[in-house]
Protein backbone atom coordinates (compact mmCIF):
# COMPACT_ATOMS: atom_id res chain seq x y z
CA UNK A 1 0.00 0.00 0.00
CA UNK A 2 0.95 3.63 -0.29
CA UNK A 3 1.81 5.45 2.88
CA UNK A 4 -1.76 6.65 3.29
CA UNK A 5 -5.06 5.02 4.14
CA UNK A 6 -7.98 6.43 2.19
CA UNK A 7 -9.98 3.33 1.36
CA UNK A 8 -9.96 0.03 3.25
CA UNK A 9 -9.35 -1.83 -0.02
CA UNK A 10 -5.88 -0.28 -0.23
CA UNK A 11 -4.99 -2.84 2.43
CA UNK A 12 -4.56 -6.42 1.29
CA UNK A 13 -5.95 -9.16 3.52
CA UNK A 14 -2.34 -9.94 4.49
CA UNK A 15 -1.80 -6.33 5.57
CA UNK A 16 -5.02 -6.45 7.60
CA UNK A 17 -3.79 -9.66 9.22
CA UNK A 18 -0.51 -7.91 10.07
CA UNK A 19 -2.36 -4.91 11.59
CA UNK A 20 -4.51 -7.26 13.67
CA UNK A 21 -1.38 -9.08 14.85
CA UNK A 22 0.15 -5.75 15.91
CA UNK A 23 -3.08 -4.70 17.65
CA UNK A 24 -3.22 -7.99 19.55
CA UNK A 25 0.41 -7.54 20.57
CA UNK A 26 -0.39 -4.00 21.79
CA UNK A 27 -3.27 -5.38 23.87
CA UNK A 28 -0.97 -8.05 25.26
CA UNK A 29 2.14 -5.90 25.86
CA UNK A 30 1.16 -2.19 26.04
CA UNK A 31 4.45 -1.25 27.71
CA UNK A 32 6.42 -2.32 24.65
CA UNK A 33 4.70 0.42 22.60
CA UNK A 34 4.57 3.21 25.19
CA UNK A 35 7.50 5.13 23.65
CA UNK A 36 7.17 3.94 20.06
CA UNK A 37 6.20 7.37 18.66
CA UNK A 38 8.21 9.54 21.02
CA UNK A 39 8.87 12.90 19.29
CA UNK A 40 6.24 12.31 16.58
CA UNK A 41 3.16 14.48 16.10
CA UNK A 42 -0.28 13.52 14.83
CA UNK A 43 -2.42 16.30 13.34
CA UNK A 44 -6.14 15.67 13.69
CA UNK A 45 -7.89 17.79 11.05
CA UNK A 46 -11.59 17.42 11.77
CA UNK A 47 -13.59 19.64 9.44
CA UNK A 48 -16.74 17.94 10.72
CA UNK A 49 -17.67 17.28 14.35
CA UNK A 50 -16.70 13.92 15.81
CA UNK A 51 -16.16 12.79 19.35
CA UNK A 52 -15.25 9.17 19.17
CA UNK A 53 -12.99 9.01 16.15
CA UNK A 54 -10.98 12.09 17.04
CA UNK A 55 -10.51 11.04 20.66
CA UNK A 56 -9.62 7.54 19.52
CA UNK A 57 -6.87 8.88 17.26
CA UNK A 58 -5.61 11.16 20.00
CA UNK A 59 -5.65 8.41 22.63
CA UNK A 60 -3.87 6.10 20.17
CA UNK A 61 -1.08 8.61 19.57
CA UNK A 62 -0.68 9.43 23.28
CA UNK A 63 -0.47 5.74 24.15
CA UNK A 64 2.33 5.41 21.60
CA UNK A 65 4.21 8.22 23.37
CA UNK A 66 3.56 10.80 20.64
CA UNK A 67 1.87 14.19 20.64
CA UNK A 68 -1.26 15.58 19.02
CA UNK A 69 -2.26 18.90 17.47
CA UNK A 70 -5.22 19.92 15.36
CA UNK A 71 -8.76 21.25 15.33
CA UNK A 72 -12.14 19.67 15.87
CA UNK A 73 -14.42 21.93 13.89
CA UNK A 74 -14.03 23.65 10.53
CA UNK A 75 -15.11 26.93 12.17
CA UNK A 76 -11.84 26.96 14.08
CA UNK A 77 -9.73 26.34 10.96
CA UNK A 78 -8.83 28.49 7.97
CA UNK A 79 -11.34 26.59 5.86
CA UNK A 80 -13.93 28.94 7.39
CA UNK A 81 -12.01 31.69 5.55
CA UNK A 82 -12.32 29.75 2.33
CA UNK A 83 -8.95 27.96 2.37
CA UNK A 84 -8.77 24.87 0.19
CA UNK A 85 -8.08 21.39 1.55
CA UNK A 86 -4.89 21.32 -0.52
CA UNK A 87 -3.49 24.46 1.08
CA UNK A 88 -4.49 23.46 4.62
CA UNK A 89 -2.80 20.09 4.28
CA UNK A 90 0.30 21.47 2.65
CA UNK A 91 0.75 23.80 5.61
CA UNK A 92 -0.08 21.21 8.27
CA UNK A 93 2.35 18.69 6.85
CA UNK A 94 5.08 21.19 7.75
CA UNK A 95 4.18 20.74 11.43
CA UNK A 96 3.11 17.12 11.81
CA UNK A 97 4.46 13.65 11.01
CA UNK A 98 1.08 12.12 10.19
CA UNK A 99 -2.44 13.48 9.54
CA UNK A 100 -5.87 12.09 10.37
CA UNK A 101 -8.56 13.95 8.44
CA UNK A 102 -12.34 14.00 8.65
CA UNK A 103 -14.18 16.10 6.10
CA UNK A 104 -17.84 16.41 5.07
CA UNK A 105 -16.93 16.37 1.37
CA UNK A 106 -16.32 12.99 -0.20
CA UNK A 107 -12.80 12.56 -1.55
CA UNK A 108 -11.25 15.37 0.52
CA UNK A 109 -8.66 13.04 2.14
CA UNK A 110 -7.63 11.81 -1.33
CA UNK A 111 -7.04 15.44 -2.34
CA UNK A 112 -4.98 15.80 0.84
CA UNK A 113 -2.67 12.91 -0.09
CA UNK A 114 -1.70 14.71 -3.28
CA UNK A 115 -0.34 17.72 -1.41
CA UNK A 116 0.82 16.24 1.86
CA UNK A 117 4.42 15.30 2.48
CA UNK A 118 3.38 13.06 5.40
CA UNK A 119 1.00 10.08 5.60
CA UNK A 120 -2.73 10.89 5.54
CA UNK A 121 -5.42 8.75 7.16
CA UNK A 122 -9.04 9.15 6.11
CA UNK A 123 -11.00 9.54 9.34
CA UNK A 124 -14.30 9.71 7.43
CA UNK A 125 -15.25 11.62 4.28
CA UNK A 126 -18.97 12.42 4.06
CA UNK A 127 -21.04 9.35 3.34
CA UNK A 128 -18.17 7.75 1.44
CA UNK A 129 -15.43 5.89 3.36
CA UNK A 130 -14.36 5.41 6.95
CA UNK A 131 -11.54 2.86 6.80
CA UNK A 132 -10.35 3.08 10.41
CA UNK A 133 -13.87 2.30 11.64
CA UNK A 134 -13.68 -0.77 9.42
CA UNK A 135 -10.36 -1.70 11.03
CA UNK A 136 -12.10 -1.46 14.42
CA UNK A 137 -14.94 -3.61 13.07
CA UNK A 138 -12.54 -6.20 11.70
CA UNK A 139 -10.62 -6.53 14.97
CA UNK A 140 -13.94 -6.89 16.81
CA UNK A 141 -15.11 -9.62 14.43
CA UNK A 142 -11.76 -11.38 14.68
CA UNK A 143 -11.72 -11.26 18.49
CA UNK A 144 -15.34 -12.39 18.78
CA UNK A 145 -15.42 -15.01 16.02
CA UNK A 146 -11.77 -16.05 15.67
CA UNK A 147 -11.97 -15.85 11.86
CA UNK A 148 -13.49 -13.84 9.01
CA UNK A 149 -14.80 -16.85 7.11
CA UNK A 150 -18.24 -18.51 6.92
CA UNK A 151 -20.18 -15.69 8.58
CA UNK A 152 -23.68 -14.38 7.90
CA UNK A 153 -23.56 -10.64 8.44
CA UNK A 154 -26.72 -8.58 8.83
CA UNK A 155 -26.39 -4.86 8.19
CA UNK A 156 -29.36 -2.86 9.40
CA UNK A 157 -30.55 0.74 9.11
CA UNK A 158 -29.14 3.41 6.84
CA UNK A 159 -27.27 1.39 4.25
CA UNK A 160 -27.34 4.23 1.71
CA UNK A 161 -25.36 6.93 3.47
CA UNK A 162 -23.72 4.68 6.08
CA UNK A 163 -20.07 4.85 5.04
CA UNK A 164 -19.05 2.26 7.63
CA UNK A 165 -21.43 -0.19 5.97
CA UNK A 166 -19.91 0.31 2.52
CA UNK A 167 -16.38 -0.15 3.80
CA UNK A 168 -17.29 -3.23 5.86
CA UNK A 169 -19.03 -4.91 2.92
CA UNK A 170 -16.00 -4.25 0.71
CA UNK A 171 -13.58 -5.57 3.32
CA UNK A 172 -15.56 -8.68 4.32
CA UNK A 173 -16.37 -9.62 0.71
CA UNK A 174 -12.80 -10.81 0.35
CA UNK A 175 -13.26 -13.73 2.77
CA UNK A 176 -14.61 -17.19 2.02
CA UNK A 177 -18.15 -18.17 2.88
CA UNK A 178 -19.35 -14.68 3.89
CA UNK A 179 -22.97 -13.79 3.10
CA UNK A 180 -24.82 -10.55 3.70
CA UNK A 181 -28.37 -9.77 4.78
CA UNK A 182 -29.03 -6.12 3.94
CA UNK A 183 -31.87 -4.80 6.12
CA UNK A 184 -33.08 -1.29 5.32
CA UNK A 185 -36.10 0.76 4.33
CA UNK A 186 -36.61 1.14 0.58
CA UNK A 187 -35.20 4.69 0.65
CA UNK A 188 -31.96 3.74 2.37
CA UNK A 189 -30.81 0.65 0.50
CA UNK A 190 -27.15 -0.02 -0.31
CA UNK A 191 -25.99 2.05 -3.32
CA UNK A 192 -26.27 0.17 -6.58
CA UNK A 193 -22.51 0.20 -7.18
CA UNK A 194 -21.87 -1.76 -3.98
CA UNK A 195 -24.23 -4.43 -5.29
CA UNK A 196 -22.82 -4.56 -8.82
CA UNK A 197 -19.14 -3.79 -8.31
CA UNK A 198 -18.58 -5.60 -5.00
CA UNK A 199 -21.20 -8.23 -4.22
CA UNK A 200 -22.15 -9.38 -7.71
CA UNK A 201 -18.66 -8.92 -9.14
CA UNK A 202 -17.29 -11.26 -6.47
CA UNK A 203 -20.30 -13.59 -6.56
CA UNK A 204 -21.06 -12.98 -2.89
CA UNK A 205 -24.39 -14.28 -1.59
CA UNK A 206 -26.64 -11.47 -0.38
CA UNK A 207 -30.27 -10.54 0.05
CA UNK A 208 -32.04 -7.22 0.56
CA UNK A 209 -34.88 -7.35 3.08
CA UNK A 210 -37.09 -4.95 5.05
CA UNK A 211 -37.72 -6.89 8.29
CA UNK A 212 -35.16 -6.99 11.10
CA UNK A 213 -37.19 -9.48 13.17
CA UNK A 214 -37.40 -12.05 10.36
CA UNK A 215 -33.68 -11.84 9.67
CA UNK A 216 -32.25 -12.06 13.19
CA UNK A 217 -32.28 -15.89 13.63
CA UNK A 218 -29.87 -16.55 10.78
CA UNK A 219 -27.25 -13.93 11.68
CA UNK A 220 -23.78 -14.44 13.15
CA UNK A 221 -23.19 -10.69 13.22
CA UNK A 222 -25.77 -7.89 13.42
CA UNK A 223 -24.33 -4.51 12.47
CA UNK A 224 -26.78 -1.74 13.40
CA UNK A 225 -26.41 1.80 12.06
CA UNK A 226 -27.89 5.17 12.82
CA UNK A 227 -30.03 7.10 10.36
CA UNK A 228 -27.83 10.18 10.08
CA UNK A 229 -29.63 13.51 10.16
CA UNK A 230 -26.59 15.27 8.65
CA UNK A 231 -26.79 13.20 5.43
CA UNK A 232 -30.32 14.37 4.57
CA UNK A 233 -31.09 17.50 2.60
CA UNK A 234 -34.71 17.16 3.65
CA UNK A 235 -35.62 17.13 7.36
CA UNK A 236 -39.03 15.54 6.67
CA UNK A 237 -37.36 12.49 5.10
CA UNK A 238 -35.08 12.12 8.11
CA UNK A 239 -37.96 12.28 10.59
CA UNK A 240 -39.95 9.71 8.59
CA UNK A 241 -37.10 7.18 8.52
CA UNK A 242 -35.19 7.65 11.76
CA UNK A 243 -37.16 5.18 13.89
CA UNK A 244 -37.54 2.42 11.30
CA UNK A 245 -35.44 -0.12 13.19
CA UNK A 246 -34.97 -0.31 16.94
CA UNK A 247 -33.20 -3.32 18.44
CA UNK A 248 -34.77 -4.39 21.74
CA UNK A 249 -34.18 -7.39 24.05
CA UNK A 250 -37.45 -8.95 22.75
CA UNK A 251 -36.16 -9.04 19.19
CA UNK A 252 -33.03 -10.83 20.36
CA UNK A 253 -35.00 -13.79 21.75
CA UNK A 254 -34.79 -15.56 18.41
CA UNK A 255 -31.11 -14.70 17.81
CA UNK A 256 -28.20 -17.12 18.01
CA UNK A 257 -26.58 -17.38 21.43
CA UNK A 258 -23.24 -16.31 19.96
CA UNK A 259 -24.57 -13.42 17.86
CA UNK A 260 -22.20 -10.44 17.80
CA UNK A 261 -24.09 -7.13 17.94
CA UNK A 262 -22.10 -4.24 16.54
CA UNK A 263 -22.69 -0.53 15.96
CA UNK A 264 -20.18 2.11 14.83
CA UNK A 265 -21.69 4.59 17.36
CA UNK A 266 -22.92 7.12 18.16
CA UNK A 267 -26.36 5.58 18.52
CA UNK A 268 -29.49 7.61 18.93
CA UNK A 269 -32.24 5.14 19.72
CA UNK A 270 -31.71 2.29 17.26
CA UNK A 271 -30.41 0.01 20.01
CA UNK A 272 -32.35 0.04 23.25
CA UNK A 273 -30.15 0.75 26.29
CA UNK A 274 -31.55 -2.48 27.74
CA UNK A 275 -29.53 -4.40 25.13
CA UNK A 276 -26.24 -3.02 26.52
CA UNK A 277 -26.11 -5.62 29.29
CA UNK A 278 -26.61 -8.51 26.88
CA UNK A 279 -23.27 -10.36 26.56
CA UNK A 280 -23.76 -10.36 22.79
CA UNK A 281 -23.54 -6.54 22.68
CA UNK A 282 -20.06 -5.66 21.42
CA UNK A 283 -20.36 -2.01 20.41
CA UNK A 284 -18.37 -0.64 23.30
CA UNK A 285 -15.69 -3.28 22.68
CA UNK A 286 -15.57 -1.92 19.11
CA UNK A 287 -14.64 1.50 20.50
CA UNK A 288 -11.68 0.06 22.37
CA UNK A 289 -10.66 -2.09 19.42
CA UNK A 290 -10.70 1.02 17.27
CA UNK A 291 -8.02 2.61 19.40
CA UNK A 292 -5.79 -0.46 19.15
CA UNK A 293 -6.16 -0.66 15.39
CA UNK A 294 -5.43 3.05 15.02
CA UNK A 295 -2.29 2.52 17.09
CA UNK A 296 -1.29 -0.34 14.79
CA UNK A 297 -2.03 1.78 11.72
CA UNK A 298 -0.03 4.78 12.96
CA UNK A 299 2.94 2.49 13.61
CA UNK A 300 2.66 1.03 10.14
CA UNK A 301 2.33 4.35 8.31
CA UNK A 302 5.18 5.92 10.29
CA UNK A 303 7.22 2.78 9.59
CA UNK A 304 8.08 2.41 13.26
CA UNK A 305 9.95 -0.82 13.90
CA UNK A 306 10.17 -2.25 17.40
CA UNK B 1 -23.37 12.16 -52.84
CA UNK B 2 -19.73 12.85 -53.66
CA UNK B 3 -17.34 14.37 -51.18
CA UNK B 4 -13.81 14.94 -52.43
CA UNK B 5 -10.63 13.37 -51.11
CA UNK B 6 -8.57 15.32 -48.61
CA UNK B 7 -4.84 15.87 -48.97
CA UNK B 8 -3.74 16.44 -45.37
CA UNK B 9 -6.30 15.82 -42.67
CA UNK B 10 -8.30 13.37 -40.59
CA UNK B 11 -11.16 11.02 -41.34
CA UNK B 12 -13.23 9.80 -38.42
CA UNK B 13 -14.91 6.66 -39.67
CA UNK B 14 -17.35 4.14 -38.16
CA UNK B 15 -19.03 6.74 -35.96
CA UNK B 16 -22.22 5.31 -34.54
CA UNK B 17 -25.09 6.77 -36.59
CA UNK B 18 -26.45 9.98 -34.98
CA UNK B 19 -23.32 10.58 -32.88
CA UNK B 20 -21.57 12.55 -35.63
CA UNK B 21 -23.20 15.83 -34.72
CA UNK B 22 -22.26 15.41 -31.02
CA UNK B 23 -18.64 14.79 -31.97
CA UNK B 24 -18.69 17.72 -34.40
CA UNK B 25 -19.85 20.01 -31.59
CA UNK B 26 -17.67 18.56 -28.84
CA UNK B 27 -14.48 18.83 -30.90
CA UNK B 28 -15.42 22.39 -31.91
CA UNK B 29 -15.06 21.57 -35.60
CA UNK B 30 -17.25 24.54 -36.54
CA UNK B 31 -14.48 26.84 -35.32
CA UNK B 32 -11.62 25.35 -37.35
CA UNK B 33 -12.02 27.59 -40.39
CA UNK B 34 -11.15 24.74 -42.77
CA UNK B 35 -13.30 22.41 -44.83
CA UNK B 36 -15.16 19.89 -42.65
CA UNK B 37 -17.68 17.34 -43.91
CA UNK B 38 -20.15 15.58 -41.66
CA UNK B 39 -21.80 12.66 -43.39
CA UNK B 40 -24.75 11.13 -41.58
CA UNK B 41 -26.32 7.72 -42.10
CA UNK B 42 -23.77 6.51 -44.65
CA UNK B 43 -24.27 2.85 -45.59
CA UNK B 44 -21.93 0.47 -43.74
CA UNK B 45 -21.50 -3.28 -44.18
CA UNK B 46 -20.42 -3.68 -40.57
CA UNK B 47 -22.79 -1.25 -38.86
CA UNK B 48 -25.75 -0.94 -41.23
CA UNK B 49 -25.37 2.83 -41.18
CA UNK B 50 -22.73 5.10 -39.77
CA UNK B 51 -21.60 8.71 -39.57
CA UNK B 52 -18.28 9.95 -41.01
CA UNK B 53 -16.42 13.21 -40.40
CA UNK B 54 -13.73 14.46 -42.77
CA UNK B 55 -11.48 17.31 -41.63
CA UNK B 56 -9.30 18.98 -44.24
CA UNK B 57 -6.57 19.83 -41.74
CA UNK B 58 -4.26 17.93 -39.37
CA UNK B 59 -5.36 18.91 -35.86
CA UNK B 60 -4.64 17.57 -32.38
CA UNK B 61 -7.53 15.34 -31.42
CA UNK B 62 -8.40 14.43 -27.85
CA UNK B 63 -8.72 10.68 -28.35
CA UNK B 64 -9.98 10.24 -24.77
CA UNK B 65 -12.97 12.44 -25.52
CA UNK B 66 -13.61 10.64 -28.77
CA UNK B 67 -13.24 7.21 -27.15
CA UNK B 68 -15.63 8.17 -24.39
CA UNK B 69 -18.32 9.43 -26.77
CA UNK B 70 -17.96 6.52 -29.17
CA UNK B 71 -15.31 3.80 -28.77
CA UNK B 72 -16.24 2.33 -32.18
CA UNK B 73 -14.61 5.18 -34.10
CA UNK B 74 -11.68 4.59 -36.44
CA UNK B 75 -9.30 7.54 -36.77
CA UNK B 76 -7.48 7.81 -40.13
CA UNK B 77 -4.64 10.28 -40.57
CA UNK B 78 -4.18 11.41 -44.17
CA UNK B 79 -0.96 12.96 -45.49
CA UNK B 80 -0.35 13.80 -49.16
CA UNK B 81 -3.61 12.08 -49.98
CA UNK B 82 -2.48 8.78 -48.44
CA UNK B 83 -3.62 7.17 -45.21
CA UNK B 84 -0.49 7.04 -43.02
CA UNK B 85 -2.06 5.93 -39.74
CA UNK B 86 -5.20 4.20 -38.65
CA UNK B 87 -6.22 3.82 -34.99
CA UNK B 88 -9.15 2.03 -33.42
CA UNK B 89 -10.42 3.72 -30.30
CA UNK B 90 -11.31 2.07 -27.02
CA UNK B 91 -12.88 3.41 -23.86
CA UNK B 92 -10.11 5.33 -22.07
CA UNK B 93 -9.10 4.05 -18.62
CA UNK B 94 -9.30 7.55 -17.16
CA UNK B 95 -11.05 10.80 -18.05
CA UNK B 96 -9.71 14.11 -16.83
CA UNK B 97 -11.77 17.29 -17.12
CA UNK B 98 -13.99 15.76 -19.79
CA UNK B 99 -17.04 15.21 -17.62
CA UNK B 100 -18.01 16.87 -14.36
CA UNK B 101 -18.90 15.10 -11.13
CA UNK B 102 -22.53 15.92 -10.32
CA UNK B 103 -22.43 14.71 -6.69
CA UNK B 104 -23.00 17.79 -4.49
CA UNK B 105 -21.19 16.02 -1.62
CA UNK B 106 -18.02 15.54 -3.70
CA UNK B 107 -14.91 17.57 -2.93
CA UNK B 108 -14.81 18.61 -6.60
CA UNK B 109 -17.86 20.79 -5.90
CA UNK B 110 -15.85 23.11 -3.63
CA UNK B 111 -12.09 22.62 -3.98
CA UNK B 112 -10.40 25.34 -6.02
CA UNK B 113 -9.17 24.25 -9.48
CA UNK B 114 -9.47 20.56 -8.69
CA UNK B 115 -9.58 18.52 -11.88
CA UNK B 116 -12.56 16.25 -12.39
CA UNK B 117 -11.16 12.74 -12.76
CA UNK B 118 -13.03 9.54 -13.51
CA UNK B 119 -11.82 5.96 -13.86
CA UNK B 120 -13.37 3.18 -15.91
CA UNK B 121 -14.80 0.56 -13.54
CA UNK B 122 -16.95 -1.51 -15.89
CA UNK B 123 -15.94 -1.69 -19.56
CA UNK B 124 -18.96 -3.72 -20.69
CA UNK B 125 -21.51 -1.30 -19.27
CA UNK B 126 -19.32 1.78 -19.84
CA UNK B 127 -19.32 2.80 -16.18
CA UNK B 128 -16.99 5.56 -15.04
CA UNK B 129 -16.70 6.60 -11.40
CA UNK B 130 -15.35 9.78 -9.84
CA UNK B 131 -11.95 9.01 -8.29
CA UNK B 132 -12.89 11.15 -5.28
CA UNK B 133 -16.44 10.12 -4.35
CA UNK B 134 -17.13 7.04 -6.52
CA UNK B 135 -20.26 8.65 -8.00
CA UNK B 136 -21.15 7.25 -11.40
CA UNK B 137 -20.52 9.54 -14.35
CA UNK B 138 -23.34 10.48 -16.69
CA UNK B 139 -23.35 8.23 -19.79
CA UNK B 140 -23.30 11.21 -22.14
CA UNK B 141 -21.23 14.38 -22.11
Amino acid sequence: MTNNLIDILQLSTEEIDALIATALDIIDKPGKYAEACRGKKLATLFFEPSTRTRLSFEAAMYELGGNVLGFSDSKSSSSSKGESVSDTVRAVSCYADIIAMRHPKEGAPLVATRKSSVPVINAGDGGHNHPTQTLADLLTIYREKGSFENLTIGLCGDLKFGRTVHSLISAMSRYKGVRFVLISPEELTVPRYIITDVLEAREIEYKEVRSLEDSIPELDILYMTRVQRERFFNEADYLRLKDTYILTPDKLNSAKSDLTIMHPLPRVNEISVAVDDDPRACYFKQVLNGKYMRMALILKLLEVEL
Amino acid sequence: MIIGQIKDGIVLDHITADKGIEIYKTLGLDKLGCMVALIQNAPSQKMGKKDIIKIDKLIDLDLDVLGYIDPNITVNIIEDGERVKRSHLTLPETLTDIIKCKNPRCITSVEQELRHEFRLTNRINKVYRCVYCDAEAPKEL
